[in-house]
């Protein structure tokens, strides 16, 4: 086994890839087209479904608890197991019921988000202080329109907040979802760990899937200086 | 829903074997849990003490956010190959990072006046830290160390795939356990999580000093990392 492909062998195998040096930049130029783009370009999808599925069904949880209370603690927990159990286990127990494929993956992403964006968002809601309710209320607004005008524009630096917290993480849990199926990220660290360890693909990907959240979380930053200007003297990163 | 029924059967038939890889799989977790704890707990103390470092401190909590699991247990194996050892090594980096910004924010943000009332009454750094400091960031310390848990007992899963043991050998070798044996050891998985969980809720509402005894049954850390 000295000199066989070690490495999936397209074509020639450079002696740092036979020989599984660190890092063999040769051997990202040469497949980022044929792996490492195409499954970015998958893990960037599988955390946007995730994320935006994740955040309206935490919003309208947490509408519901800010209007009425009493549904706030069920929710809570409810969202709270989801999030203690590990995905790998998920992903199992889910597979008897949704089956292998993309949604089994997306249902326990999803999971994973409830938590943070419902909490986040019940919390940005909640911040508005009363006297500012009062105020709105005299002006005559309706409770309605106190969400929409008030209330909403206030939880924005929490909410998005929660959606950064939310985003990060589901990017390096997506790579888990290469248990289930052949898309994201884990999938070249799955190969380079088939194929004995073949270290240049495991850094190449885990370090795209650290650049991915880093940018991600760069991009929502931005985004939340440019809708919330006025928070710009006092924001908080949690 | 056959599966779940044959899951339950595969626990109670083979219950040596789930036994075993169970005790694996807290070994693991708890070996992991023991180092990151010597290491975040004392640095997260006293850079929160000293109030220095919190860009590192709580910057580490974002990178950890970041880092996927199955990158760092990767990377340790092709650094380090296979066994517990590496596994234990990939899983106390993943730990560290929420114990020690959760430790860092606990000490930095208890009250500048309680300090200063210590000191005024001519207690030592040495004493404010412990009768003062430490009472009253326990809670949120706690909430680090119990975010922390729950995250390598999910993590270790991975370790099987590393040769470090565990339930996730019964969880990635399907051939050997069919799908029963899978559902099965993730039921266990899951199972622990939450077990890990609602007992270091516990123990973290009983070390609360009284006055900061509001610890929610169901509420994770400033950090926000996720089970794996």
């Amino acid at each position: 086994m000295t000199d066989g492909p070690v490495i999936p062998d397209f074509g020639q195998a450079t002696s740092c890839v036979r020989e599984n040096r660190l890092f063999c930049p040769g051997w990202v130029s040469d497949n980022w087209g044929t792996v490492l783009q195409p499954a970015l370009v998958q893990h960037v999808k599988l955390t946007l479904i995730a994320v935006a599925v994740g955040f309206v069904l935490a919003f309208a949880a947490a509408l519901l608890a800010h209007r009425h209370g009493a549904f706030e603690r069920p929710l809570a927990i409810l969202s709270a197991v989801l999030y203690t159990i590990p995905a790998i286990a998920l992903f199992q127990l889910l597979v008897p019921i949704t089956g292998i494929g993309v949604l089994t993956v997306e249902v326990a992403l999803v999971g994973y988000t409830l938590l943070i964006l419902f909490r986040n968002v019940l919390e940005g809601l909640r911040a508005t202080p009363p006297e500012v309710r009062e105020a709105a209320h005299g002006m005559g607004l309706t409770r309605r329109q106190t969400l929409l005008r008030v209330e909403l524009p206030l939880a924005l630096p929490a909410i998005v907040a929660g959606l950064r917290v939310a985003t990060v993480s589901t990017i390096a849990l997506a790579t888990i979802a290469a248990f289930v199926i052949p898309e994201g990220l884990g999938r070249p660290i799955f190969t380079a760990l088939r194929d004995n360890f073949f270290k240049t693909e495991i850094i190449a990907a885990g370090t795209l899937a650290i650049l991915l959240a880093v940018a991600a979380d760069l991009l929502l930053v931005l985004l939340q200086r440019s809708i919330t200007p006025w928070a710009s003297a006092r924001r908080t990163a949690t | 829903m056959s599966t779940f029924a044959g899951a339950l059967e595969f626990i109670v038939d083979r219950h040596e074997l789930v036994l075993q890889k169970t005790w694996e799989h807290l070994l693991l977790s708890g070996a992991a849990m023991g180092l990151a704890l010597a290491i975040a707990i004392p640095v997260g103390v006293v850079l929160g003490h000293l109030h220095r470092g919190s860009f590192v401190a709580i910057n580490l909590a974002n990178v950890g956010r970041a880092l996927p699991s199955l990158a760092v247990i990767g990377l340790g194996l092709a650094f380090l190959g296979f066994g517990f050892v590496n596994v234990l090594f990939a899983l106390v980096i993943l730990a560290v990072p929420p114990i020690l910004t959760n430790a860092y924010v606990a000490i930095d943000e208890v009250e500048p006046e309680a300090v200063e009332a210590a000191r005024g009454m001519g207690m030592t750094p040495w004493q404010i830290l412990r009768r003062i400091e430490l009472p009253l960031a326990l809670p949120l310390l706690f909430a680090g160390v119990r975010t922390a848990s729950v995250y390598v007992v999910a993590s270790a899963t991975l370790a099987a795939i590393a040769g470090g043991g565990g339930l996730g050998e019964i969880l990635f070798n399907q051939a050997s356990y069919r799908e029963e044996g899978l559902v099965a050891a993730a039921m266990v998985v899951s199972a622990l999580a939450l077990g890990v969980d609602a007992l270091l809720g516990g123990l973290q509402r009983r070390l609360s000093p009284r006055g900061a005894r509001d610890v929610p049954a169901f509420e994770p850390d400033v950090t926000g990392a996720r089970p794996a």
